[in-house]
C-alpha cells in the first residue's frame, strides 16, 4: 500500500519562504468560546426535555392538576353538582352525558368527587414532601456541616425515630387526632423527614472537602455563605430527586390511610376513600373504583417517571449520553 | 531569582498538626515545623505523597487548627486572632489549589468566582466596580474579559488553574501558598502556569510557599528549598546548595529518582533507596520520641539530626 502510494504520487511543488506568511492569531482571540454559556439549570432541563418519558409523565402531572382545579368548576358550571350534592333517585349511575364518571351509592357525582380527591391527594402529597424538604434539609445540613458528635448524636436520635414502626405510629396519631388534612400531613412527616435528612447529610459531608469550599473558607466566608452559596446548591440533584419520588410515597400513604377509614372524613372525597366505598358493589358497579384507582396510579407514575428522569438530568455523568 | 529580600514575612515555629485516627493513636502529619519565608521569596517545599506538605500548607493559613505552634505573619500570631481579625488577615494570605476541576464552584460563573472574595470583604463598592476589577483580574492572569459569564466546565486545566489563580489574586494577598498548583496539568501547560506564577510575583512582589512534588520544577522556582519527610522536616537549604549538596539520606534519596534527559547519564542513574526507618506517622498519643533538632551544617544550611 505505502509503496503504491509512493509511486504513484505528484511530484511535490517546490516551496520557497515566500510562500509562508505568519498568521497572526491573538491568543486571547483563539480562546474565545463559541458555544453558547450554558447554566447549569438551562442544562438540566435541556437534557430532561429530550427524555420523551419524563417529559410525558410532566405533561400528564400538568394535566391531572389542571384538572383537579378545573373539573370541579365546569361540572358545578354545566351541571350544577358539588362534591356533596346528591340525587337519591340518580345512585350507582354508569357513566353518561349527565355524570361523566357516573355516581355514587349516595347519587353524588363521581366526576366532580374523583377530581375533588386528586386535589386532596395532591395537596397532601406535596404539602407532606415539603415539609420533609425543609425539616430534612436543616436537620441533614446540620448534621453533615458540623459533623462530628454533633453527627453522631443527631444520626442517633434519627435511627431510633426510623426505627420504629412507621405504620404504627401514624395509625396511633391518626386515632389519637381527629383525622384532618392537618393531622395526615402531621402524620405523614413525623418520620418522613429522616430520609431526606440523610440524603442531604450524605452530600453535604461529601462536598465539604471539596476544594472550592475550602477556598472559599480561605477567604474567609462564614457558614451562611458556605452552606447557601456553595454545598446546597451544589447537593440540589439529589435533593429533587428525593422530594419528587417522596410526593408518590405520600400519596400512597395518604390513599391506604384512607382506604383504613383513617383519611380524611366524608362528606369530603379523598382518591383512598372513593375506592374504599367502590369495594361493596364493584362487580356490578366497576366504573366507581375505575376512576379513582386509575388516577392514583397515574399520578404515581408520573411522579416516580419524572423522578428517574430527573435524576439523569440531573447527574452530570450521564452527560451526553 | 534574586530579587530583593526584606524582612520575614511568615515564621513558623514548632508546627504541630496530628488528627486522631482513633484507639489512642494519632496520625502526625505536620510534626515540629520550623522556618520563615522572607518577603518577596519563594520557598519551595518537597516531599513524597502523603509526607503532610498540604496539611502544612492549610495549617498555616489556618484551614484546619493547628494542634501546636505558632505561625507569625508580619509579627502577628494568627492562630492567637479572633475570628473578625482572621477574617482580615485572610485578605493577606491566599491559596491556590491542585486540583483545578475541583477547586472552582460548578455552579458559579467565572465572575462569581473571582468576585466572591471581593463579596466576602465588601471589596467593590458598586457593580461596575466588581465587574471592572474581575476584568482587571482576567486581564492580569491572561484570559479573555469574555470568559466572565462562563462557567468552569467550558474551560481546559490551564485556563481553570489561570481562573483560581486570579481568585487568589483578587484581595491583592502578599503570601500566597501554592499547594501543588502544576501537578494536575499537562507539561505544556506546566511551564506557561509557572511562569505566570512568576511573572505576577516580580509585578505584585509577592511571597510565595510553593508545594511540589516535580523536584526540578520546585529548583527552577524557588529561592529556598525545605524537604518533608513522615511530617517532619529534614533539610533546608538554598536551592542550588541543596541540589549540589545534599546531607539527609532522604534528600539524597528523593534527588537520585529525578530522571536525566540524557540517555546516557540517565542509563548510569542509580536510584539510592533508603533504609527503613522506624515507624510511621502513626503513633500513640504520648509517644514523644525521635524529635530531631535542625542543625546548620553551613550557613543557610540545615539538616536534622540524628538521621
Amino acid at each position: 500500500m505505502a509503496n503504491n502510494n509512493l509511486t504513484n504520487k505528484q511530484p511535490i511543488p517546490t516551496l520557497t519562504a515566500a510562500d509562508f506568511q505568519p498568521v497572526d492569531i491573538n491568543q486571547r482571540e483563539s480562546e474565545a468560546i463559541k458555544r453558547e454559556s450554558l447554566s447549569a439549570w438551562r442544562d438540566t432541563w435541556e437534557r430532561l426535555r429530550s427524555n420523551k418519558v419524563a417529559m410525558g409523565a410532566l405533561i400528564a402531572l400538568f394535566v391531572i392538576v389542571l384538572a383537579s382545579l378545573i373539573g370541579p368548576v365546569i361540572s358545578h358550571w354545566v351541571h350544577g353538582y358539588n362534591y356533596k350534592s346528591n340525587d337519591l333517585l340518580a345512585t350507582n349511575q354508569k357513566p353518561s352525558g349527565t355524570h361523566w364518571f357516573g355516581t355514587d351509592d349516595l347519587g353524588r357525582d363521581m366526576f366532580v368527587r374523583t377530581w375533588m380527591g386528586a386535589r386532596i391527594s395532591l395537596t397532601i402529597g406535596l404539602a407532606a414532601a415539603l415539609i420533609d424538604l425543609l425539616i430534612g434539609v436543616i436537620y441533614g445540613g446540620i448534621m453533615g456541616y458540623f459533623g462530628g458528635r454533633v453527627d453522631t448524636v443527631m444520626n442517633k436520635f434519627s435511627e431510633i425515630l426510623y426505627a420504629i414502626p412507621y405504620l404504627l405510629v401514624t395509625i396511633l396519631l391518626l386515632v389519637v387526632f381527629k383525622p384532618s388534612l392537618g393531622t395526615i400531613i402531621l402524620a405523614l412527616t413525623i418520620t418522613g423527614w429522616i430520609n431526606m435528612s440523610w440524603i442531604v447529610r450524605g452530600e453535604i459531608l461529601k462536598l465539604k472537602s471539596r476544594e472550592y469550599v475550602l477556598a472559599s473558607r480561605s477567604m474567609g466566608a462564614g457558614t451562611g455563605r458556605l452552606l447557601f452559596r456553595h454545598l446546597l446548591p451544589n447537593a440540589s440533584g439529589p435533593i429533587i430527586v428525593t422530594l419528587t419520588l417522596s410526593v408518590p410515597s405520600a400519596i400512597f400513604a395518604e390513599s391506604f390511610l384512607s382506604f383504613l377509614g383513617l383519611g380524611v372524613q366524608a362528606p369530603i372525597s379523598s382518591l383512598g376513600s372513593m375506592v374504599e366505598n367502590a369495594l361493596t358493589g364493584w362487580m356490578y358497579y366497576p366504573w366507581r373504583m375505575l376512576f379513582p384507582a386509575v388516577l392514583i396510579s397515574l399520578i404515581m407514575l408520573a411522579f416516580t417517571l419524572l423522578g428517574d428522569g430527573l435524576r439523569d438530568a440531573l447527574d452530570p455523568s450521564l452527560k451526553n449520553k | 531569582m534574586g530579587a530583593q529580600l526584606g524582612k520575614n514575612l511568615i515564621e513558623v515555629e514548632g508546627l504541630k498538626k496530628y488528627f486522631n485516627v482513633g484507639k489512642g493513636k494519632v496520625l502526625k502529619a505536620v510534626d515540629n515545623l520550623n522556618f520563615y519565608i522572607r518577603e518577596g521569596e519563594t520557598l519551595g517545599m518537597v516531599g513524597e505523597s502523603g509526607c503532610g506538605k498540604s496539611t502544612a500548607g492549610r495549617t498555616i493559613l489556618r484551614l484546619y487548627e493547628p494542634t501546636a505552634g505558632s505561625v507569625r505573619f508580619n509579627g502577628t500570631d494568627i492562630y492567637k486572632l479572633s475570628p473578625s481579625k482572621m477574617k482580615a488577615m485572610r485578605r493577606d494570605m491566599q491559596m491556590i489549589f491542585q486540583d483545578p476541576y475541583a477547586s472552582l464552584n460548578p455552579r458559579f460563573t467565572v465572575s462569581d468566582i473571582i468576585g466572591e472574595a471581593l463579596d466576602i470583604h465588601n471589596m467593590a463598592g458598586s457593580r461596575g466596580e466588581r465587574k471592572k476589577r474581575i476584568e482587571e483580574l482576567l486581564d492580569l492572569v491572561g484570559l479573555n474579559t469574555d470568559h466572565a459569564t462562563r462557567y468552569p466546565h467550558e474551560f481546559s486545566g490551564g485556563q481553570r488553574q489561570r481562573i483560581g489563580i486570579a481568585r487568589a489574586l483578587a484581595v491583592n494577598p502578599k503570601f500566597i501558598i501554592c499547594d501543588e498548583p502544576i501537578s494536575a496539568l499537562d507539561v505544556s501547560i506546566q511551564a506557561q502556569v509557572v511562569n505566570l506564577l512568576q511573572e505576577l510575583q516580580e509585578r505584585l512582589g509577592l511571597t510565595y510557599l510553593f508545594i511540589a512534588h516535580d523536584l526540578s520544577m520546585v529548583k527552577h522556582i524557588s529561592d529556598r528549598v525545605a524537604v518533608m519527610y513522615l511530617g517532619k522536616m529534614v533539610e533546608l537549604a538554598e536551592s542550588e546548595e541543596l541540589y549540589r549538596n545534599p546531607i539527609h539520606p532522604y534528600t539524597k534519596s528523593l534527588l537520585s529518582a529525578i530522571p536525566v534527559p540524557d540517555p546516557e547519564v540517565e542509563s548510569q542513574r542509580k536510584r539510592i533507596l533508603m533504609t527503613a526507618e522506624g515507624g510511621g506517622p502513626i503513633r500513640s498519643a504520648d509517644d514523644d520520641s525521635e524529635q530531631p533538632t535542625l542543625v546548620e551544617v553551613s550557613p543557610g544550611h540545615w539538616v536534622a539530626t540524628p538521621y
